[in-house]
């Protein structure tokens, strides 16, 4: 077959990290070592997507989520009950709630890619350009879509405003 | 994935490294390596060795702006002071404070020191002088520089230390705000250009100087300007250079660094310097474009003049408190560059630009 029955080196050294940090993620006990996990975790996504030509997504992703996670940090360092003393305690109560929703979740979603037989493809190459694409495509054919997470994303700051703000000011 | 090596003025050189290996009987795989990692090293040497001069400047243009001379002791007018500073941080003792965070406290300064140098891939020094024309350019050099942030704040977690720690949160506050306008202005020159890729936004501003965005009347100036501030902001220099105010903080982030690490610190804030102006040059100030010089000439003397720009800003301004850095960062050009933004696509629109 084609290249993607032998995805190469890069591939499985990608995931070998996604898979490990991932699990750190969850096992740490440390939020703040759980929060750089998960900086590399994403990371590690980012580089699945460069390795499936979408570098929009990639740069997205890196810029998006790893600046998210900056924030993440601040707000474990903010949980820290006496700054920078004691360190904060991430834990996991409902272990067996969370380890029966992963497998049925997961395991769901490997049946199905395995007892799918014909898969929808395109034979088109990529475009080399791909970026004018997403573009065009998010302000013409995807508009609404692109507008609801907009408004989704407002009501979610508005809201954030609303919690933190002083009650009496 | 469409990495176009375009090295054409290093050409001969990698011609010449092609042949040799090739005719050593070496792979294929293992030359490309080779040359890359070649590449690497040459990337490598030329910004340390660009960090190290501006450390040299700043301190002459900081010593000259406070009519002193700085230093003076090493060669014509100090010029090999910071060589020798750099050999001393080498010899000095890497005081491991005991109550760090280990692996956080060890990996900070290397995950600063390479995020720093992560920008380079895509930038066009000269007419073809590029490793890699990503067509995410642009996007590609904000995603790798959130990686400093997250390395500042490790930096202060890691250390276990009150200022340090209050110093890299303040650096993450402060970096997450400005990269706002930063990327509001920027995008004006994106919504010009119609690429995100360097060589395109480069080629936009070809022909004359008045093609050059920073002339492109009115947006293009207050892009420049609010891009200017904010880009300050991300390299944390003064006047916000809050993460590290000597006076509150003793040091901020890097307190308990000492020898090596604290050097790989110092040298990654003088090649984000060099960043900023570099993609200033690049979006704003025509790039390589220019007559009679080489175009890597052009491009160095603009980032210079950039670098300059910064250094006299540097020490010609007091420092803003933590609270007004916020409100000018949203009160003022959150809302400035999104309307600046809007009124470049309107011109865009309209078709009123050349």
């Amino acid at each position: 077959m084609n290249e993607a029955a032998n995805p190469g080196i890069v591939f499985w050294v990608l995931s070998a990290i996604i898979l490990v940090t991932g699990f750190m993620v969850v096992s740490l006990k440390n939020i703040f070592h759980c929060a750089i996990a998960l900086v590399l975790c994403l990371s590690g996504v980012a580089g699945i997507f460069v390795l499936l030509g979408a570098e929009f997504l990639a740069g997205a992703q890196v810029l998006i989520y790893v600046g998210a996670v900056a924030i993440l940090m601040i707000f474990g360092v903010m949980l820290t009950s006496n700054l920078a003393g004691k360190k904060i305690i991430a834990t996991t109560s409902n272990a067996m709630v969370a380890f029966f929703a992963t497998v049925l979740f997961g395991g769901g979603t490997i049946v199905t890619i395995f007892m799918t037989d014909v898969w929808r493809y395109s034979s088109e190459s990529l475009p080399i350009d791909n970026v004018m694409f997403i573009g065009k495509l998010l302000m013409t054919e995807f508009m609404l879509p692109f507008e609801v997470v907009s408004v989704l994303l407002l009501a979610a700051m508005i809201g954030a405003i609303v919690l933190a703000r002083d009650e009496e000011s | 994935m469409n990495l176009i090596v375009a090295v054409a003025e290093l050409d001969g050189l990698f011609t010449w490294l092609y042949t040799q290996l090739t005719a050593t009987g070496l792979g294929e795989p293992w030359v490309t390596i080779i040359q890359y990692g070649a590449l690497a090293a040459i990337m490598f040497g030329a910004l340390s060795l660009i960090a190290l001069i501006l450390v040299w400047w700043e301190r002459k243009i900081a010593a000259h702006i406070q009519q002193r001379f700085g230093p003076m002791r090493h060669g014509w007018h100090g010029w090999y002071q910071t060589v020798m500073d750099a050999l001393k941080l080498l010899q000095k003792e890497d005081v491991d404070i005991t109550a760090r965070d280990k692996v956080v406290f060890f990996w900070a300064p290397v995950m600063c020191f390479v995020a720093a140098f992560l920008a380079y891939i895509v930038m066009p020094f000269g007419d073809g002088l590029i490793v890699a024309d990503l067509n995410i350019g642009i996007l590609y050099i904000l995603a790798v520089t959130t990686f400093t942030v997250i390395a500042l704040l490790m930096a202060g977690w890691g250390s276990n230390n009150k200022y340090a720690l209050l110093g890299g949160m303040r650096s993450a506050a402060q970096a997450v705000s400005y990269e706002i306008p930063m990327v509001a202005s920027i995008l004006v020159v994106v919504v010009f250009a119609g690429s995100l890729s360097m060589v395109d936004i480069v080629n936009a501003q070809s022909g004359y100087m008045w093609n050059w965005f920073i002339f492109r009347m009115p947006y293009g100036p207050i892009a420049f300007v609010t891009y200017i501030i904010a880009a300050t902001a991300e390299a944390n220099r003064t006047p916000f250079d809050m993460p590290e105010a000597e006076q509150e903080l003793v040091a901020g982030f890097n307190v308990e660094y000492s020898g090596m690490k604290f050097a790989m610190f110092f040298l990654a804030e003088f090649i984000n310097m060099f960043t900023v102006s570099a993609i200033a040059t690049t979006l704003f100030l025509g790039g390589w474009h220019g007559a009679f010089l080489p175009s890597w000439a052009w491009f160095f003397l603009k980032t210079i003049a950039m670098v300059f720009l910064l250094m006299v800003i540097r020490w010609t301004y007091p420092r803003l408190r933590v609270d007004q850095l916020m409100e000018f960062a949203w009160k003022f050009l959150v809302p400035l560059t999104f309307a600046n933004l809007l009124l470049g696509a309107w011109f865009k629109w309209a078709g009123w630009y050349w």
